[in-house]
């Protein structure tokens, strides 16, 4: 019954060994402390116990250096791994400059993909090995949780917002991906395989088929079918802003406040259009909330980015 | 040797009858009252757990359904925080000691006191009812938009039970706060109360300032259910993890309304099995207070993976790490005080041995989850669910089972069988260990918690956690036949069985209706054990 049974999971990713060694830092302090504690409970049981009904312990109050110590020692031990805690964090928490992105939708209770090639996958993704990798997610319903253990990656999946994550797999092979985040009857079943794959298999999967073109070309078509290029077009004579060479930029807004163009504020330009009008605008764009799904979204904020000022030229 | 007497006059023979019990206003009779509540609540909840453990000894959901096990481990989890750990301690031991630690006759407020244990049955009626009416299976965590948008069970009427609850541990709380500073007699001075009450009142400061908050944001789900609102909806501008820091800000303080009266509890039994004071009575009274104010400030660690920015997750992790200082300081003094102490193997004493061997392992694997990066792979992990059973039953109900045998001759008069009451202790302890520590290896492996059925690697560690349960459930089973068999069977007590120090072991057993005969004068400082007078005391 043993065999198979592992003690300790697979460490794929380059993030994985670093949180590794700092599980095993904690866990060595843990087995120190334990050991000590325990330890001289036994001891001074065996070694004082009662042995008169009546006797009483010798009348000791406290000493101060032995507070001092045990209060000083610990601080110091916690700051430590407080000190690397948070810097393994701060290299989970930002991505590299070169990523390939993914999109990621949650809802329940089923994982979808969309690679910006145009492939769409269910409850099951395709990386190349080696290779940094930035997914971008959101949820159709409830809050959803995007955990892989053999990356020591996990973010949760929140509705109406757009939370990045990233990872660089360094060994080949199918990991568990799990919903961590409970979201109802089927929770349990929320689950998938990342495929990390050779970069030539990777390349050969991607040329398997694309049948409805990139992500941003899907998204330019949704952009013509819902008009939007009737006010936002490129020559500035529209009633919209110009979006080419927009994504990334900051924008003064009426109120006088700034704001960056980033996934969330086009999502929200799209849903909320009222929210935060570019300066020199008028209210005027009706909002889509519930004429567009969150995939159509995710294409058409693909489409905004691959507006480079020279709008046939797309970026991956 | 003074011989042991039952006294002809005590609280338990002073009235019979059912209305003599369901409006008495003596706090020693509603204690007993909470006693069979909690118990009651504690084997409805422990039930569940039995379930849950069933189906998961095997990886496929077979035992249950899915929705069914959803509900399991959500009025599990409702059951035992807000309806047995949360008012377990305070409610059973405080109410019976507050006043005769302090050397009171009742508490300040003895209607109020009563008041609380019917709002607390009320608050259950709620929830059971939700349960008969087919249960709720939101988690114990309610997190939104699930439980407002998602969830068709009965979310409502388990809300509305944890909203009444709250007034029970709002109100007793503020009677203990009002006794221990109005009540203590003369002499009692602050610096000379037993730390039991230190931790009570530490408790209380998080029971009055911490429980509005958790009424309100339940109550707010439940309003956004009904009426739709939109407070978590993000459809409509509102924002799902705003619930998760409103409801963080009173349920991980709540962690410490748990803990922190079984350090009390411990704090007495580690005094009285070693017959010498605390070592570091001012560090160890000191450090409940600052738990209780820092617990306030850590609930963000709960969301480090729930789109926290970075700099939010720096500031509460170092506040985590920071709380985890006076729990240690607590750990270090009692077991110094098992220096040179007159040590005891009586079993209140095999309990707190439990208790800080537990306790140890549940603050340690603490730091893990403070470690933002470590806490990023084990959240919402078995590794979470290991850690907080090792503080809440390794540590709470450890705590309380050893000071119900402490205090259970004052109580009843009687004293139960050791030779068993060793044995369940025994038997408690290992049953946990199994049951808990191979969680924490599936937490790091990447089980996920909730889930009904699991990938086929894990089944062994399942298993083994589901014996220890068995085993745990057996260990929980015996003090109820021999606490039971003891009012009736078991030896006379006396006053003072243990030879303890502590106003409490002054008075009869059961203490009279008035707890005191004469209002006692304190002249002495806590644990202060005199060599020459202790033969008296000795029964």
């Amino acid at each position: 019954m043993w065999t198979g049974t592992p003690l300790f999971p697979e460490s794929a990713s380059t993030i994985a060994t670093r949180v590794d060694l700092l599980y095993f830092f904690l866990l060595a302090v843990s087995i120190f402390f334990s050991l000590l504690i325990a330890g001289s409970i036994v001891f001074f049981a065996v070694k004082y116990q009662r042995r008169r009904r009546d006797a009483i312990g010798e009348q000791i109050h406290g000493s101060m250096i032995l507070e001092i110590a045990w209060t000083g020692i610990p601080f110091l031990i916690t700051m430590v791994i407080f000190v690397w805690g948070a810097s393994v964090y701060f290299a989970m928490a930002r991505p590299p400059d070169e990523t390939l992105n993914i999109y990621v939708v949650g809802k329940q209770w089923m994982w979808k993909f969309q690679h910006l090639d145009g492939q769409r996958e269910i409850n099951e993704l395709h990386v190349p090995v080696g290779r940094a990798v930035k997914l971008i997610t959101t949820s159709e319903d409830v809050i959803h949780d995007f955990f892989v253990p053999a990356f020591r990656m996990k973010a949760d999946v929140i509705p109406g917002r757009y939370v990045s994550i990233w990872f660089q797999p360094t060994k080949p092979g199918r990991y568990h991906l799990f919903c961590a985040e409970y979201c109802g009857t089927r929770h349990s079943g929320m689950i998938g395989e990342v495929v990390v794959m050779e970069p030539s298999e990777y390349q050969a999967w991607l040329s398997g088929g694309a049948p409805e073109g990139s992500l941003a070309s899907t998204g330019a078509k949704l952009f013509a079918d819902l008009a939007c290029n009737t006010c936002h077009r490129p020559d500035a004579q529209g009633r919209g802003p110009v979006l080419e060479g927009l994504f990334g930029k900051t924008v003064r807004l009426q109120s006088g406040e700034t704001v960056t163009v980033d996934e969330a504020y086009v999502r929200e330009s799209i849903l909320t259009p009222s929210a935060k009008i570019t300066a020199g605008f008028q209210p005027i764009m009706p909002t889509f909330q519930g004429l567009v799904t969150e995939e159509q979204l995710l294409a058409l904020i693909e489409y905004v980015k691959s507006l480079h000022g020279l709008p046939q030229v797309e970026s991956r | 040797m003074a011989r042991v007497v039952h006294p002809a006059r005590h609280y338990l023979n002073d009235g019979y009858g059912i209305s003599s019990w369901l409006l008495t206003r003596d706090h020693k009779r509603i204690a007993l009252l909470y006693l069979a509540a909690v118990t009651f609540f504690f084997f409805v909840g422990g039930a569940m757990a039995v379930m849950i453990r069933l189906e998961l000894a095997t990886p496929v959901g077979d035992l249950v359904t899915d929705e069914t096990y959803n509900k399991l481990f959500t009025m599990h989890g409702v059951m035992m925080v807000f309806f047995f750990l949360i008012p377990v301690i305070p409610a059973v031991l405080g109410n019976f000691l507050v006043p005769i630690m302090i050397g009171a006759k009742d508490l300040a407020f003895p209607k109020i006191n009563l008041l609380s244990w019917y709002i607390y049955i009320i608050g259950g009626l709620f929830t059971l009812y939700a349960l008969i009416a087919g249960g709720v299976d939101t988690g114990w965590t309610f997190y939104t938009p699930f439980s407002t948008v998602a969830s068709t069970t009965n979310v409502v009427p388990t809300a509305l039970g944890i909203f009444i609850t709250g007034f029970s541990s709002i109100l007793t709380g503020l009677n203990f706060i009002v006794t221990i500073h109005r009540m203590r007699a003369p002499g009692m001075t602050w610096f000379r109360m037993p730390l039991f009450l230190w931790s009570t009142y530490a408790t209380s400061l998080i029971n009055v300032l911490g429980t509005p908050v958790i009424a309100i944001t339940v109550l707010l789900v439940a309003a956004e259910r009904v009426f739709h609102f939109g407070f978590f909806d993000p459809r409509v501008g509102g924002d799902p993890v705003l619930f998760q820091h409103l409801f963080w800000f009173y349920s991980h303080p709540a962690v410490y309304i748990m803990v922190l009266p079984a350090m009390g509890v411990i704090s007495e039994l580690v005094a009285a099995g070693c017959r010498k004071p605390v070592f570091g009575y001012s560090f160890v009274a000191f450090a409940s207070l600052a738990i209780a104010v820092l617990g306030f400030l850590v609930w963000g660690h709960h969301m480090f993976v729930a789109g926290e920015s970075v700099y939010s997750a720096l500031i509460f992790s170092i506040l985590s790490f920071l709380v985890a200082i006076p729990s240690a300081v607590k750990v270090f003094n009692w077991t110094a005080t098992m220096y040179k102490g007159s040590v005891s193997w009586e079993t209140p004493m095999l309990y707190a041995y439990g208790f800080i061997g537990l306790f140890t392992i549940g603050g340690l694997t603490g730091l893990f989850l403070a470690a933002i990066a470590v806490d990023v792979h084990v959240t919402d992990t078995y590794f979470v669910i290991a850690h907080f059973h090792y503080i809440m039953v390794g540590g709470t109900i450890m705590g309380y089972l050893g000071g119900l045998h402490y205090w259970w001759p004052k109580i009843s008069g009687r004293l139960y069988n050791e030779g068993l009451a060793k044995l369940s202790a025994g038997i408690i302890f290992v049953g946990f260990n199994l049951t808990f520590f191979p969680q924490f290896v599936l937490g790091y492996l990447g089980m996920p918690r909730r889930y009904h059925a699991y990938p086929p690697e894990f089944q062994v560690l399942n298993v083994l956690s589901s014996a220890g349960a068995s085993i745990l459930g057996v260990g929980y089973l015996i003090p109820m036949v021999y606490l039971m068999w003891s009012l009736r069977y078991g030896r006379v007590a006396g006053s003072n069985p243990w030879g303890a120090v502590g106003l409490e072991w002054t008075t009869s057993s059961p203490p009279p209706t008035e707890n005191f005969a004469e209002t006692p004068v304190v002249t002495w400082d806590p644990y202060e054990y005199p060599a020459a007078d202790l033969e008296g005391h000795v029964a």
